[in-house]
């Protein structure tokens, strides 16, 4: 990497230096607020949310009812119907048309978002938790305990991600809890090491010695002294990998390793939908878009984060 | 240089060791009688009992730990006699010697089946990743140079696109529109296999008539002549070598769209860093054209973070085949690997598992040791 330029970020200092004390938070937030990024990913990310919590008052069905005798003149894989847009009106109104088991696609898109939510928060705040544990302890006792955990941190690493939770689920057995839990232990090492990276360089900073001094224990130094401390660069890589969590669980899913069906989650979906795809496009084009606007929303707030809460990067 | 190859060889000893034990550990866990998965139908007791022995199974897993029936039991007694006598040194020795057992789904051992499947992974992972550099290295180049310009802002637009857009989602949509949507105009392309129906491959070894050659020579001969395009180069028949090509265009964008996306926002961010530096101005100072200055010298500098950045795509690049060789129906390890997760047929998963991930530590090797061309510093460490 490139050396980081003080020139740039020294003028900011001064300036923050010289400025009224403003809270910690309010300057943060305001910075975060200003970053065109990660204003865009909140504003998907808050839709996507919106979306999950009233997805009952949403959906204009239930997700997995077939609606073979529920509806007269619901057709296996019909297009979309709007009828605002000009679909005939004796049509069943469907917004993104019926699947393969004759469901109705904007229903099960609208609860989907639910599923991939759960994903991707479930999956990273497993990996954050393990990760930060694995790494704070290795980098706070150092020595052999270090060595070992990071050493079994690079192997993990070795292997390409998805090829490894594959192995993973294949002997756990298929499941969107086990593909969860597959994505979230081949993402540790990126926690663990973006923490114990933190611990080494706060561990010898003066008000960790002052507290050390005070009669603080290894415990409250850990959690009360350095961890607030190491928590930026983990937030912006959770940020970042809930994006990663939501698309690897739903790749496993289109595999078939992941969510089973009936249950409506984007990624199975799509591989349902697979062997119908060349008369029933729409089958992949709306649950792909939802999958690809939540990973989008997730991966611009994570970049705004990250260039709101790293100084050296503003430009 | 030599000795910080040297050293490098050396750290990757103990990762090459935990990637076999991980996957030796993984195969262990398999939920299920192991002969059971091997054999199928034809498990009953006495074959299994062979098929036992044959395999070790019936030996310790690691030093005084034990598998009775389907739980594990550790005997600490018993750790020093089975110190050498197990199950993982056996392992030990079946990798060493490139033994992975058999594929119950298809037939032959996971060795044969694994070189078979890797040349069209590797000539899709290549294609990809020349476009995704190719392309994306430039565009990178053009968004640092013109900061917040049109080409600029579409440019990290289309990035944020690209890698947030599912590989599958990606290709299906490819597929649908080049074979369905552009059905009979110019444009239209092939959604699945590798070569049309008719179209004839001939070996290289029977073209350069090396048929007699043996050994891993003609192992190497075989793999190149594998990959269609390569082979459609070196025989020179254009023919053959369109056609592989309009097969493989669709799969490799939709696999290098994420690396292409990730390579230009990298490229830009790391000109982008240099083009402010002390250095630069003065190279400007010094009455140097302005492509000069950022090609020579801004981008050459640029050039360590891209080539990390290259370098950690290939992980993700073979996940991504995985899913493309599947919607695109290419006979390569990616599919090889979903076909066994269908059949249970954990020999192939544990094998190409462990295979890969030896290839990928000496991949990123080879990447590490690039940094040391690229970057004296490195070297210095």
């Amino acid at each position: 990497m490139t050396m980081p330029t003080d020139k740039r970020a020294a003028p900011a200092a001064v300036q923050s230096g010289s400025a009224r004390p403003a809270s910690l938070w309010g300057d943060t937030l305001g910075n975060i607020l200003h970053q065109r990024n990660a204003i865009v990913g909140l504003t998907i990310i808050g839709f996507f949310i919106v979306v999950a919590v009233l997805a009952e008052q949403i959906a204009t069905f239930d997700p997995t009812t077939v609606l073979l005798d529920v509806e007269k003149g619901a057709k296996k894989l019909a297009a979309p119907c709007i009828h605002a847009l000009g679909c005939a009106a004796e049509r069943p109104e469907h917004y993104f048309g019926i699947d393969q088991n004759i469901r109705d696609v904007f229903s099960r898109v609208v609860f989907g978002t639910r599923v991939s939510l759960q994903i991707g928060l479930v999956t990273v705040g497993f990996a954050i938790v393990l990760g930060t544990t694995i790494g704070a302890v290795s980098g706070f006792l150092g020595g052999a305990v270090d060595n070992l955990f990071m050493r079994v941190m690079d192997v993990l690493l070795a292997f390409p991600a998805l090829l490894l939770s594959i192995a993973i689920v294949v002997v756990l057995g298929t499941s969107l809890i086990n593909a969860q839990l597959a994505i979230g232990i081949v993402a540790i090492p990126i926690y663990a090491r973006i923490m114990r990276a933190s611990v080494l360089s706060i561990r010898e900073r003066d008000f960790v010695t002052a507290s050390r001094a005070l009669g603080e224990s290894s415990t409250g130094l850990l959690v009360r002294r350095i961890l607030p401390n190491a928590l930026t660069p983990l937030i912006v890589q959770g940020t970042l990998g809930i994006a990663g969590a939501v698309l690897d669980v739903a790749a496993l899913s289109f595999l078939g390793l992941g969510a089973q069906p009936p249950l409506a989650e984007w990624g199975s979906m799509i591989g349902q939908a697979r062997n119908s795809m060349f008369s029933a496009p729409h089958l992949v084009l709306f649950p792909g878009i939802a999958l690809a606007l939540t990973v989008l929303g997730f991966n611009l707030l994570g970049d705004g984060l990250r260039d709101a809460l790293d100084p050296r990067l503003n430009r | 240089m030599i000795r910080f190859i040297i050293r490098r060889l050396l750290l990757s000893i103990p990762v090459l060791f935990g990637i076999v034990f991980i996957v030796f550990a993984l195969a262990r866990i398999v939920p299920g009688d192991p002969c059971v998965a091997a054999l199928g139908e034809r498990a009953n007791p006495e074959v299994c009992a062979v098929y036992a022995a044959r395999r070790g199974l019936d030996k310790a897993i690691i030093p005084g730990l034990f598998r009775v029936e389907s739980h594990i039991e550790v005997r600490l007694g018993e750790v020093p006699a089975t110190l050498v006598d197990n199950q993982f040194v056996r392992y030990l020795g079946e990798v060493a010697t490139g033994d992975f057992g058999d594929s119950v789904k298809f037939g032959q051992p996971v060795t044969t089946l694994l070189l078979q499947r890797l040349p069209t992974t590797v000539e899709l992972g290549l294609l990809a990743l020349l476009l995704a550099i190719l392309v994306g290295i430039p565009l990178g180049i053009i968004s640092a140079y013109r900061r917040n310009s049109i080409v600029d802002v579409v440019t990290m637009m289309g990035a944020n696109i690209g890698v947030s857009t599912p590989v599958f989602v990606l290709g299906l949509l490819f597929a649908f529109t080049f074979a369905v949507v552009l059905k009979d105009t110019p444009f239209s392309l092939p959604p699945s296999g590798r070569l049309t129906a008719g179209t004839t491959v001939v070996p290289l070894a029977e073209a350069w008539g090396i048929q007699g050659l043996g050994g891993p020579p003609r192992v190497i001969v075989d793999f190149v002549s594998n990959m269609n395009t390569l082979n459609g180069l070196l025989t020179l028949n254009g023919q053959l070598l369109g056609d592989a090509l309009r097969h493989l265009i669709l799969p490799a964008v939709a696999l290098g769209t994420i690396p292409l996306a990730i390579i230009a926002r990298m490229t830009r961010s790391a000109l982008l860093d240099e083009l402010g530096l002390d250095y630069i101005r003065t190279a400007r100072a010094k009455g140097l054209r302005d492509r000069h200055v950022v090609i020579r010298h801004g981008f050459r500098n640029a050039l360590l973070p891209v080539v990390t950045v290259i370098g950690l795509q290939l992980g993700t690049l073979f996940g991504g085949a995985v899913l493309t060789e599947t919607i695109f129906n290419l006979a390569g390890v990616g599919r090889a690997v979903t076909e066994a997760i269908l059949s249970s047929d954990y020999a192939v998963i544990q094998g190409f598992t462990l295979v890969i991930a030896i290839g990928f530590v000496v991949i990123n090797l080879i990447v590490d040791t690039s940094y040391a061309f690229l970057d004296p510093r490195v070297r210095l460490r």
